[in-house]
């Protein structure tokens, strides 16, 4: 178990780096103070505020589960990208050819061609991990790729929706569409794919830390030989992590596609899932850590898109640079302290 | 204390005669990802804003949008603020002006490329296959080869205008030139993606195009930096862009969106706005082709005779010049 | 005990540490430990794992910096950053896994590092001055000659046998002109003739004035071939004892810190059961590991021990027998166990049918040294029965179950919660060994279960096994220290270049005849 010291690190390294992107902002003319009173009246200071800092959030739960998902099981996710991209067009392509679908069943349709979707892409890295061996890191950026050209393909050739510009799928059923909470977050796409994102963190914890298949996993992720010598099949294990770990991250389709646009938008995703890893590392691949972090993201996407707004100086590239240094130093971090234990276990 | 009032009043009277009397509306631009720099739409975007506030006096502000989500964020902070105008650029924006126009029915919005029918939303659309048509026709006269090359930034139907306007520009000149065309991409990283414009640029050169037009945003630079590589000339876009590689550059199909962004501007401060569809084509100077000392040496005056006379035709109607939209049905 | 007579009369020892401390973090692997080796001895090192042998040694030799204490050589005192340094001073360290590289010669791995050029060629800089051979050969020649060591000097490493290649690290150290080697755990990897050269080298270098310390936790070789011993524990010398005067069992005791018995009780042999395993001319490709045709069978109630010399196909065994579906662990052959072929079952079936593993290396192969006690003893249980239902794990009846194991086995500390990593290696051990019993196995393979423990749990790990044989298991025991397999196996086969190179049965053989088969004679 973790000591306190362990819990706290990494939230010091998202105070050092919003004090270095607010240094940052210093050195281009702006109070660092009034830029970090920006940053939280823009994510907090509101209801719709804060209903879009939980919309930012949701997708950054998914992914950040999906790459804890893998890391426990030792595997490096790299391609939540890719897997939430798949999502998202599956649900877009079920509910633009299936627009009946009534109400009640539609949402679930939805959910099931998002697992599906995700959980294919990452099937295909972890078969070809388990079996062939060659490295995820590799595939999962490949996949990436891959997953980019194949959905602007079905998308433009498709099911395009000729009736815009933007390179974008026809809009789903009216069934589909998951409600906005209106009343209280106003016009801020916040739907119930934030509950479902909670669901998805509770069921991952169960999964892995209460069931014979999630300690397999995770004996997996920390021995792999042992696990071997035990009698888990790591292959099959690998490739279930992975297949999990694309499901979890195909469900951003389901906020973006069912919960906000109605449609698969190429290019939707401002780097969700990379983003996913430094949620991860932020919350040490735990659930609950998971939920903390991506609130954490969540608010800084939502603050810095307003920081050009509010500021004199701070424009779009120095909003970035500022959410970059969060999410480098608590890389840096995860990184760090990784190290340090693997070092701590050599000198056993 | 009254004579230094009546004074004051004076002066004051004076300042509002000194600048027109209409100053003081406040002006909210939110760009699209290209940004402020793309050096193409949206510099051009902001150019006219800029124009405003020197010309006018207005007070402006610009922002960029980090993703797609945020268009709505950025025009609703206007709206929520004392903007009298907010021109949002880019089609991909027309979703936002739409949900959150009739949410401020006092506040007045401008939609640039794309089209939201509501009383307090102007849209800005362009005849890009008209201006298409002259840069066609101009590159066909200065080709030696017979053979000109076509880069689209993202392949999507505004586009395939200018290269549909452009091709039929090239045969009017030149029935039998050839016009190879290629895109940079499928998403929105094409128009930010200058070594992918740049290497299909240096392809076409290579397979004996001497002219290339490039539409692909700030993608284009590549274009440029690929013509000056192969000794080759360039067609610019959007903004002029002759300067950036003198002598070079062949000429720009301007797309006016400083003077229709100005001249929304203007009307927003006389009190004049109105909601509506406002087209620019050729007649209204709205798209055009760029001369200027940069290019002077490479447009003879028999070429620009031939290109006024072209003109014409079009603006009258003598020559119809081939609509992407019109070809593949009905389109925002 | 400790005479530490110091007096300005006694000549200046080779080597003298004073004081010395060595922190890491929180934890104190060396706590004013004082050593004297007087020159042109054999000097004995012992102590239990991580009792701060190694800490003081890697000290000496320039790898740590010492955060307290001197350093004296020949009465000087010395501080240096790097085991360059060291050497320079005299001092050399031969690593128990030998430091070279395996397709050069060992001519030019004995200069690595240390290459001679020509005199011409001093206005050089260092990296590019010739290499001159010749002169090189000639003096290691001389010293070959001087210290009996034969080496070929042009053939490259990875052909030579391990008992060379330390010869050829000694050689090393000596054309560095080292006059203090210390050997750690320099035994481990030889047969028991190469054993018995390696101290007749030793003796030879002694008698040319060397200095040796031998840092190694087998009694029987420190009795043998010291002069004097230093016993660490928990970080501090507890003893500093002329050999002739001591006896294995003081050592022992001082060691562990308690009376420990050094001998194992073997209870008589339960009647022979049904056979446990029997293989049938199990092979493995050669790109993948040694292992030629081995045919053997383990019935119930017998220990049967493998020798050898480690690499000689032992592990690949294991592997065949564990994993017989995996190609790169079984190519040919059938694999029997508790009566039922399992040529084409899983792991968890075969291990399932009731058979124990203690792994040969439990930190790669047994353990979850990151995760706490609870959840290294469930690995391979988690879909028993006991620890599961319903689909959940029951973590109270594990937590329960673990409880009882510390007791039964005694393992410190009694913390379920706490990581397997921060446990001594004994009782890391001990929860390995009380898992796989968890099973009740009626096959039970246990893998150098002792390396690496402290000599108090050794005592009871043999125990442990003994029982299960008298309880009517089947036990394979697989371990290259050849005391403990004589003193467990009721047979025991030899094995060498992945067959079967001879069987004795207990009593029938003599440590002799077992070692020529280790090192591949007949």
């Amino acid at each position: 178990m973790e000591s306190w010291r362990g819990r706290l690190q990494p939230l010091a390294a998202v105070l050092l780096g919003l004090s270095l992107g607010l240094a940052v902002t210093a050195v281009a003319g702006e109070n660092p103070w009034n830029v970090l009173k920006v940053l939280a009246q823009s994510s907090l200071g509101s209801w719709y505020d804060l209903g879009m800092t939980l919309f930012y959030a949701t997708p950054l739960i998914f992914t950040g589960l999906s790459v804890a998902v893998a890391f426990q099981a030792g595997l490096f996710n790299i391609g939540a990208e890719g897997q939430l991209v798949f999502g998202a067009l599956g649900v877009a392509a079920v509910g633009a050819l299936a627009p009946g679908v009534p109400s009640p069943l539609a949402p679930l349709v939805g959910i099931l061609a998002a697992v599906v979707g995700g959980g294919l892409w990452g099937f295909i890295p972890g078969w070809l991990r388990a079996r062939r061996g060659s490295h995820e890191v590799i595939n999962t950026i490949m996949l990436n790729f891959v997953a980019a050209g194949l959905s602007s393909w079905v998308t433009l050739y498709l099911l395009r929706n000729m009736d815009s510009q933007n390179p974008e799928t026809r809009p789903v059923g009216a069934g589909y569409l998951l409600g906005h909470f209106s009343s209280v977050f106003g016009d801020a796409p916040f739907s119930g794919a934030f509950f479902l994102a909670l669901l998805a963190a509770f069921g991952v914890w169960v999964l892995l830390w209460k069931t014979p298949l999630g300690f397999e996993i995770r004996a997996v992720g920390q021995n792999e030989s042992a696990a071997r010598a035990a009698g888990i099949d790591g292959a099959r294990i690998r490739i279930l992590a992975m297949t999990l770990a694309g499901a979890l991250a195909g469900l951003v389709g389901v906020g973006e596609v069912m919960g906000n646009s109605g449609k698969f938008r190429m290019g939707f995703s401002p780097d969700f899932g990379f983003v996913g890893i430094a949620v991860a590392l932020l919350g040490r691949n735990r659930p609950v850590g998971v939920i903390a972090a991506a609130l954490l993201f969540g608010a800084l996407q939502k603050g810095t898109a307003a920081l050009d707004f509010e500021t004199e100086h701070v424009t779009r590239d120095l909003s970035s640079i500022i959410q970059a240094l969060v999410i480098l130093s608590v890389s840096a971090e995860g990184l760090w302290s990784w190290m340090k234990r693997r070092k701590g276990g050599m000198g056993a | 204390m009254s004579i230094v009032r009546r004074v004051g009043s004076v002066f004051l009277v004076f300042a509002c005669l000194a600048s027109p009397a209409f100053a003081g509306i406040k002006v909210g631009l939110v760009l699209d990802r290209g940004g402020k720099d793309d050096k193409s739409f949206n510099t051009s975007a902001y150019l006219g804003v800029q124009q405003c506030k020197s010309k006018l006096g207005a007070e402006f502000k610009h922002v960029e949008s980090p993703d797609d989500t945020s268009y709505e964020t950025l025009i609703r902070s206007f709206a929520q603020k004392d903007y009298d105008l907010i021109i949002a650029v880019g089609f991909a924006q027309a979703e936002a002006v739409k949900k959150i126009a009739p949410q401020f029915p006092n506040k007045r919005f401008a939609l640039v490329d794309s089209v939201v029918e509501l009383p307090n939303v102007r849209s800005l659309m362009f005849e890009e296959h008209e201006g298409s048509f002259l840069v066609g026709a101009m590159a066909a006269m200065s080709s030696k080869s017979g053979k000109v090359g076509f880069i689209g930034g993202m392949d999507i139907p505004l586009i395939r205008r200018f290269e549909k306007g452009y091709e039929a520009g090239v045969k009017s000149v030149n029935p039998k030139a050839t016009v190879v065309s290629n895109y940079v991409g499928v998403t929105g990283e094409a128009w930010n993606n200058p070594p992918k414009a740049k290497e299909l640029a240096i392809s076409q050169y290579q397979a004996g195009a001497d002219v290339v037009f490039g539409a692909a945003g700030a993608s284009g630079m590549g274009i440029f930096d690929a013509a000056e590589e192969k000794g080759k000339l360039v067609i610019g876009c959007d903004s002029n862009q002759n300067w950036i590689k003198p002598g070079k550059v062949l000429t720009s199909m301007v797309k006016r969106v400083d003077a229709a962004v100005y001249d929304t501007c203007e009307a927003v401060a006389k009190g004049q706005f109105q909601g509506g569809l406002k087209r620019f084509g050729l007649g209204n100077q709205g798209v055009d082709y760029a001369l200027d000392t940069n290019n002077d040496k490479l447009v003879s005056g028999e070429m620009r005779k031939k290109l006024e006379a072209l003109k014409k035709s079009i603006v009258t109607g003598k020559i119809q010049v081939p609509d992407f939209y019109k070809m593949k049905g009905k389109n925002g | 005990m400790a005479d530490s007579l110091q007096g300005p009369a006694a000549a200046p020892a080779a080597v003298e540490l004073r004081g010395l401390t060595k922190r890491f973090r929180h934890v104190v692997a060396n706590a004013g430990v004082d050593l004297r080796v007087e020159p042109g001895t054999i000097h004995g090192v012992i102590g239990e794992n991580g009792a701060g042998k190694s800490t003081a040694m890697k000290m000496l030799y320039g790898l740590y910096a010492p955060d307290e204490g001197q350093i004296l050589v020949d009465g000087k005192v010395c501080s240096w950053r790097t085991p360059q340094d060291a050497i320079r001073a005299g001092i050399g360290m031969v690593h128990q896994h030998f430091m070279l590289a395996g397709p050069y010669t060992a001519l030019d791995n004995i200069l690595l590092g240390a290459e001679p050029s020509p005199s011409w060629a001093g206005f050089l800089p260092r990296s590019l001055r010739p290499v001159d051979r010749s002169a090189a050969r000639a003096r290691l020649q001389k010293l070959s000659e001087q210290y009996g060591l034969p080496v070929d000097l042009d053939a490259p490493i990875e052909r030579l046998p391990v008992g060379i290649q330390q010869r050829i690290e000694i050689l090393k150290l000596l054309y560095r002109e080292a006059r203090v080697l210390i050997l750690d755990e320099p035994t481990a990897v030889l047969t028991p003739q190469e054993v018995i050269a390696l101290f007749e080298n030793l003796r030879k270098l002694k008698a040319e004035g060397k200095t040796i310390i031998i840092i190694t936790h087998k009694l029987k070789e420190v009795m043998s071939f010291t002069e004097k011993v230093t016993v660490f524990r928990a970080g501090r010398v507890t003893g500093e004892v002329e050999t002739a005067k001591t006896s294995p069992q003081e050592l022992a005791n001082l060691m562990v810190g308690r009376k420990v018995v050094l001998s194992v009780e073997v209870p008589p042999q339960p009647p022979l059961g049904p056979p446990v395993l029997e293989l049938d001319s199990v092979a493995l490709d050669r790109r993948h590991g040694k292992l030629d045709g081995v045919s053997l069978q383990v019935r119930a109630g017998e220990v049967v021990g493998i020798a050898g010399v480690e690499g000689n196909g032992q592990s690949e065994l294991m592997q065949a027998i564990l994993h017989p579906r995996d190609p790169g662990c079984r190519s040919s052959g059938k694999v029997r166990v508790l009566g039922q072929d399992v040529t084409a079952n899983t792991t968890a079936e075969i291990k399932d049918l009731g058979v124990g593993l203690v792994p040969e290396d439990r930190h790669q192969e047994g353990l979850l040294l990151e995760r706490p006690m609870t959840e290294n003893f469930l690995l391979g249980l988690q879909r028993s029965p006991r620890f599961a239902s319903g689909g959940f794990i029951r973590q109270d009846e594990l937590e329960q179950a673990c409880r009882n194991a510390i007791r039964e086995y005694d393992v410190r500390p009694a913390a379920i919660d706490l990581e397997l990593g921060r446990f001594s290696g004994g009782n890391q051990q001990k929860v390995v060994i009380a898992r796989e019993f968890e099973r009740k196995p009626r096959f039970l393979i246990a893998a150098q279960p002792t390396r690496g423990v402290d000599v108090g749990a050794i005592e009871f790990i043999h125990q442990r096994i003994l029982r299960a044989r008298t309880e009517g298991a089947g036990v394979l025991l697989v371990s290259s220290e050849l005391d403990e397999v004589l003193a467990l196996s009721d047979r025991i086969l030899v094995f060498y270049d992945g067959r079967v190179a001879g069987e004795f049965k207990r009593g029938e053989c003599t440590e002799r005849e077992i070692g020529l088969l280790m090192g591949g004679g007949s």
